[in-house]
């Protein structure tokens, strides 16, 4: 029996109020505990910061897009940017890449700033043993994916017709078939419009032949979710992405979860998360007049408590783009005619991949690292809102550090804007120069861990120190009442913690790899009697259009790493 | 005896080869798919070749004896192919232009009629460029 | 009662059909029919239940000959060789699963050697290309369902990829596609008149070596310069260029597959890079995609799983022990042969020394040489050490990368040999016994 105590640590944990006092955090056999015996292995916390395990709700670090990423894109290899972390070999297999990081960086870069779980933000069905295959390769980290809904045949089909329990016992069956979490939802329509080089940038254009429009596609899929009960909610990367003036289409978009209420035995509150909304907060008609729409968005999120969202922060790298947004992909491409990566998937989605250099010499690149933080920093309740780069779209995970920089020190703020070549554009189309406000380490707990395990429906799992949760500890060494005066320092503290703590075995000391135990993927079993008018569909859709057969399409046992299932129930 | 031409050889798989190599290398029907080499008539007939008689391909890395034969794949005149495989491989330059593959299509070769030569097969050259071929047991 | 099996995946072209029908004798030994295949996957089949199997690992002798060997003892020599070894090279992988693919990149990284697939002689051109360019493609799906206008330069599927044409690309009737071949227009571009040309609305017999003039062409006419053509380019028609750039311009759906033709004469990558830039062009107008024919049913596997292990899909240089290193041309297979720099050669799922250039292999032969291959092949007669081991697809399953990097998950259909191990068992082996020999300081 292996017992573990962090003993005078100041613990930050929302999900059960603690606000930075002084504690003890017992784990025993993995779980966290009340206590434990005089024989457990004793951790010195004190002067530190102590929280559960990093929770990222929303990162491409798995599977085929990320990994086309990495093939085509040799020079990221050792490329860092200002980027001040490096890589020396400490776990067992080397660690290569900067933006896309190989899957053992992957493990072991996230372990080292405290995060023990993350969630692949997309999950082509079809490519879906690709993305286990990954998984077994990615160390420590705990698992999860979702699958893509917003282009799928069979959902445009059941959701036109209003068969919602249709549309249901479909999602089910893929959430089983490939071992997904969640739905997720890319540009609706769009992917499918650029099948035949279209797109839908309102959540009104009609996607081509399907005759439905992206907001019905939203819709079902919200209907749909609520009525299965899915630990997460419908996760949205909405339409016309990265435009001037998206802001409104957000907004429309946003709308579309006004009717509806939560349903699930989770603990989840929110029917909609809005993914990296950063990139959809966006003013002004053209690049010449873009603007934050900041303000707009977080406003009406603030004001709906049954919506969140990650902010999907632009760090001002050189990084690579990658999406299930073909369009965007392409027409990102038109703009820097770098090279280009795209793939259709069958009935499915589609993806794109682009690299791209956010250059705080130009005025866009820096207006849009400004709306990331602006975001943050308007926003009230930070349970709803969480801290992501969209990685590795605005930036790499391994920023993640330099983010929580910026949103506790408005002079780290200052520095940054200072070495903008357009600083006086970039004040003049946000607000940033002129807020002051510092988020605290409860706040940042809120928005690395807590919210989004909250959001999940993962919180009684991770992101908590609450008894029976899973024995992950992040612990800092930031003293909590006595924070350092330089920011750098902060950084510095959540890019190497002094343990990370994965179900009760120190994986992490001062900033080096010492363990890698055993890790699992998570995925939704939902227990649902079989639909013979789905199983009928799904079959004749395999005959007919699908190029792998029906009976090696559904990710085979033994290719899932050691699974963990959220089960639920639907009669 | 005609004057040599320089000719333009390429390399390629064929299903023949595909089949026969799952059969196996030391196979006949390895042999007979990969040990000839497929010509224009009309080159043929300048370098005075007849059909199906054996001719020896000489290349700037080396040479070999294919038999001479009109493929249904046809060849224009001054092209000519020997399918992907052992008997190729005698002739192709291992030179990649830096790129790590070796110049499978497009180099000159000169082909020359010896009806009298034998084809060697795939152990026997194998082996024989390394030095361990101890003839047929 | 023999047993049917139904949804097994065929190890050969990179097409990776998954519905071949397989029945299989009583004992689970025998394979009785093979169904849904073609000609040279049927041989696969029938060798993989062949008597003559190779069982045991053979040992060359001084005399020439070869004596069996335990897979112990063949273990523990190829890992005290490795470790022996300044730099070595493990090179193949046309044939093996992506778990062992993966099991091999442990076992170089602790050996700290050179890892290479057959892609570099195959389309490791089309890596360069898209390295600089991109890949703007689709899965084969989308080419069945949607594409009415099919190009294929430098490639002859009717060979290569036996199936490509029926299941993927001129003649299956798709989604939007239900008249199948008589609503798609299908280009051949090859120098030869290929038995794929011989089914092609046109066949551009374009001079051999000159395709990246062609694709020149084909770019002026869609920028809008189709006027200034020379009356021939490559020795193609202007006319002929000037009415398929316009079927090119009209396709609602259009896909170009690319093989060897442009991979392996002159210009390599750059005739690989302008087929890009002509798709990009391209979509400026209409949608259209690009694929490369890769060769074996898991080719892409390698550079799969290699680039989410260490970020480089092949060509790779494990030397340094803490970072990796790609540099084609210098870490390549073939280069580094001639240049001598190998000082040991493991062959695997695939045959070098029939696929090679004989000066090539010549210099590989130098040194210690192990084959690690279900099969006699050229490699094995040449080698110091052969390894059996059981064939992908036969009899162990695995994950396997298609041609356009779907997976397809493989299955097992009879009892390998007794005693024979899978890839992935005896590479795992090899790096654990170098593990241990490193730890105890033996190496």
């Amino acid at each position: 029996m292996s017992e573990l105590l962090i003993k005078n640590g100041y613990i930050f944990d929302p999900i059960s109020g603690i606000k930075g006092d002084k504690a003890d955090i017992a784990i025993k056999d993995g779980k966290i505990v009340d206590k434990v015996s005089s024989k457990a292995q004793v951790i010195d916390a004190s002067g530190k910061t102590v929280m559960s395990g990093g929770v990222d709700i929303h990162t491409h670090v798995s599977g085929p897009k990320v990994n086309t990423g990495r093939m085509m894109r040799p020079e990221d290899k050792f490329f860092r940017g200002s980027y001040r972390g490096g890589i020396i070999k400490q776990g067992k297999r080397m660690e290569m890449g900067f933006s896309i990081p190989s899957t053992y960086k992957t493990g072991y870069a996230y372990a080292r700033m405290g995060y023990t779980f993350t969630n692949e933000a997309a999950m082509p069905p079809l490519l879906a043993p690709h993305v286990h295959e990954e998984f077994r390769d990615t160390p420590i980290l705990d698992q999860a994916a979702m699958p893509v809904f917003g282009n799928n045949w069979f959902c445009f089909e059941y959701i036109k017709n209003k068969e919602l329990e249709n549309n249901a016992a479909y999602v089910a069956w893929l959430l089983n078939a490939t071992k997904g979490i969640g739905i997720k939802v890319v540009n609706p329509g769009g992917t499918e419009a650029w099948a035949w080089g279209e797109n839908c940038t309102t959540i009104n254009d009609p996607v081509p032949y399907f005759d439905i429009t992206p907001a019905e596609i939203v819709k079902g899929l919200i209907e749909t979710n609520e009525y299965l009960g899915l630990p997460h909610s419908v996760h949205i990367h909405g339409n016309n992405l990265g435009n001037p003036g998206n802001y409104k289409d957000t907004l429309d978009t946003l709308r579309l979860a006004e009717s509806y209420k939560a349903k699930n035995k989770f603990g989840r509150e929110q029917v909609l998360h809005n993914t990296h909304i950063q990139f959809h907060s966006y003013k002004g008609t053209s690049w010449a007049d873009f603007e934050s729409g900041a303000k707009e968005i977080m406003d009406y999120v603030n004001a709906n408590k049954n919506i969140t969202c990650d902010i999907g922060q632009v760090t001002l790298d050189e990084t690579t783009t990658m999406t299930a947004d073909g369009p965007f992909e392409y027409h990102l491409n038109q703009l820097n005619h770098i090279k280009w990566a795209n793939v259709d998937v069958e009935l499915e989605t589609g993806s794109g991949v682009v690299p791209y250099i956010y250059d705080k010499n130009i005025k866009v690149c820096g207006i849009q690292w400004a709306i990331g933080l602006e975001l943050a920093l308007y926003a009230k309740d930070l349970m709803r809102v969480h801290i992501t780069t969209d990685h590795p779209n605005a930036g790499p995970f391994t920023r993640y550090p330099c983010v929580i920089k910026w949103l506790m020190s408005e002079k780290a703020r200052k520095e940054t804007l200072d070495t903008m070549k357009w600083k006086d554009k970039v004040i003049a189309a946000s607000n940033i120069a002129s807020m002051d406000r510092e988020l605290g380490l409860y706040e940042i707990a809120m928005m690395t861990r807590a919210g989004p395990a909250k959001a999940l429906g993962l919180a009684a799992i991770y992101g908590s120190l609450v008894k029976g949760a899973d024995g992950n500890v992040a612990i800092y060494n930031l003293d909590a009442n006595d924070l350092p005066s330089d920011p750098e320092l902060i950084e510095a503290a959540f890019q190497n913690t002094a343990y990370t703590i994965k179900e009760g075995v120190v994986v992490v000391k001062d900033g080096e790899i010492i363990a890698e135990p055993h890790k699992y993927t998570l995925w939704t079993k939902v227990n649902m009697p079989e639909n013979a008018q789905v199983m009928h569909d799904i079959k004749e859709k395999f005959t007919k259009n699908y190029t792998v057969n029906l009976e090696n399409y559904a990710v085979f046992d033994e290719h899932v790493h050691n699974p963990r299932a959220i089960e639920l129930d639907v009669a | 005896m005609k004057a040599k031409k320089t000719l333009n050889m390429i390399t390629q798989r064929a299903v023949e080869e595909g089949i026969a190599m799952e059969i196996g290398k030391t196979s006949r029907q390895y042999f007979d798919a990969c040990s000839i080499i497929e010509m224009n008539e009309q080159d043929m007939k300048e370098l005075g070749i007849m059909k199906n008689t054996n001719v020896r391909v000489k290349s700037e890395s080396g040479e070999v004896v294919v038999k001479a034969v009109v493929g249904r794949q046809t060849c224009y005149p001054g092209l000519c192919h020997i399918r992907q495989g052992v008997w190729a491989n005698q002739v192709v330059p291992p030179r990649t232009q830096s790129t790590g593959a070796p110049q499978y299509s497009g180099f000159p070769v000169t082909v020359e009629p010896v009806p009298n030569e034998r084809l060697k097969t795939a152990l026997e050259l194998v082996q024989g460029a390394v030095g361990m071929w101890k003839g047929d047991q | 009662m023999p047993k049917v099996i139904e949804n097994v995946g065929c190890p050969y072209c990179g097409c990776s059909c998954d519905d071949v029908r397989i029945t299989v004798s009583d004992d689970g030994k025998d394979i009785l029919e093979v169904e849904n295949v073609c000609a040279i996957g049927t041989e696969i089949f029938k060798h993989g239940c062949s008597k003559d199997r190779i069982r045991l690992p053979r040992m060359r002798q001084p005399d020439g000959s070869m004596k069996d060997i335990s897979y112990e003892e063949a273990i523990d020599w190829t890992a005290r060789h490795l470790l022996k070894a300044k730099k070595p090279l493990m090179y193949g992988f046309g044939s093996t699963n992506c778990e062992g693919q993966a099991a091999a990149a442990r076992v170089m990284e602790i050996a700290g050697g050179m890892l290479d697939n057959c892609a570099t002689i195959c389309h490791g051109p089309s890596f360069l290309a898209i390295f600089d360019n991109g890949y703007p493609s689709c899965t084969l799906g989308e080419v069945k369902n949607r594409a009415d206008v099919i190009v294929y330069w430098g490639s002859n599927p009717a060979h290569a990829h036996p199936r490509h044409m029926s299941r993927y690309s001129i003649f299956p009737r798709g989604f939007f596609t239900g008249k199948g071949q008589k609503k798609r227009t299908v280009i051949v571009i090859d120098p030869r008149f290929t038995d794929t040309a011989n089914v092609a609305d046109y066949h551009l017999q374009v001079k051999q070596g000159h395709d990246y003039e062609l694709f020149n062409a084909f770019r002026m006419v869609i920028h809008g310069h189709g006027k200034d053509l020379p009356d021939e380019v490559a020795g193609i028609k202007k006319e002929t260029i000037l009415e398929v750039a316009e079927i090119m311009k009209n396709a609602r759906f259009g896909t170009t597959f690319f093989g060897m033709g442009l991979t392996h004469t002159d210009g390599r990558n750059h005739n690989i890079d302008i087929a890009i830039s002509l798709t990009r062009d391209l979509n400026k107008i209409s949608k259209w995609t690009i694929m490369a024919m890769r060769g074996h049913y898991n080719i892409a596997g390698p550079g799969v799983v290699w680039s989410w292990t260490f970020g480089f899909p092949y060509c790779l240089d494990l030397t340094k022990q803490n970072h990796a290193h790609m540099n084609p041309g210098e870490t390549s297979s073939v280069d580094m042969a001639m240049r001598d720099e190998v000082d040991m050669f493991i062959n695997i799922g695939t045959d070098a020394a029939a696929h090679f250039p004989i000066p090539a292999v010549k210099q590989l032969k130098k040194h210690p040489w192990v084959t690690i291959d279900p099969s006699i092949n050229m490699a094995s007669e040449i080698s110091d050490l052969h390894i059996p081991v059981c064939i992908c697809g036969v009899d162990v399953g695995g994950i396997v990368y298609r041609m356009d990097n779907v997976p397809i998950q493989f299955r097992k259909v009879i009892e390998p040999p007794e005693g024979v191990m899978d890839d992935e068992t005896l590479l795992n082996k090899i790096a654990d016994r170098m593990e241990e020999l490193k730890a105890k300081g033996e190496a």
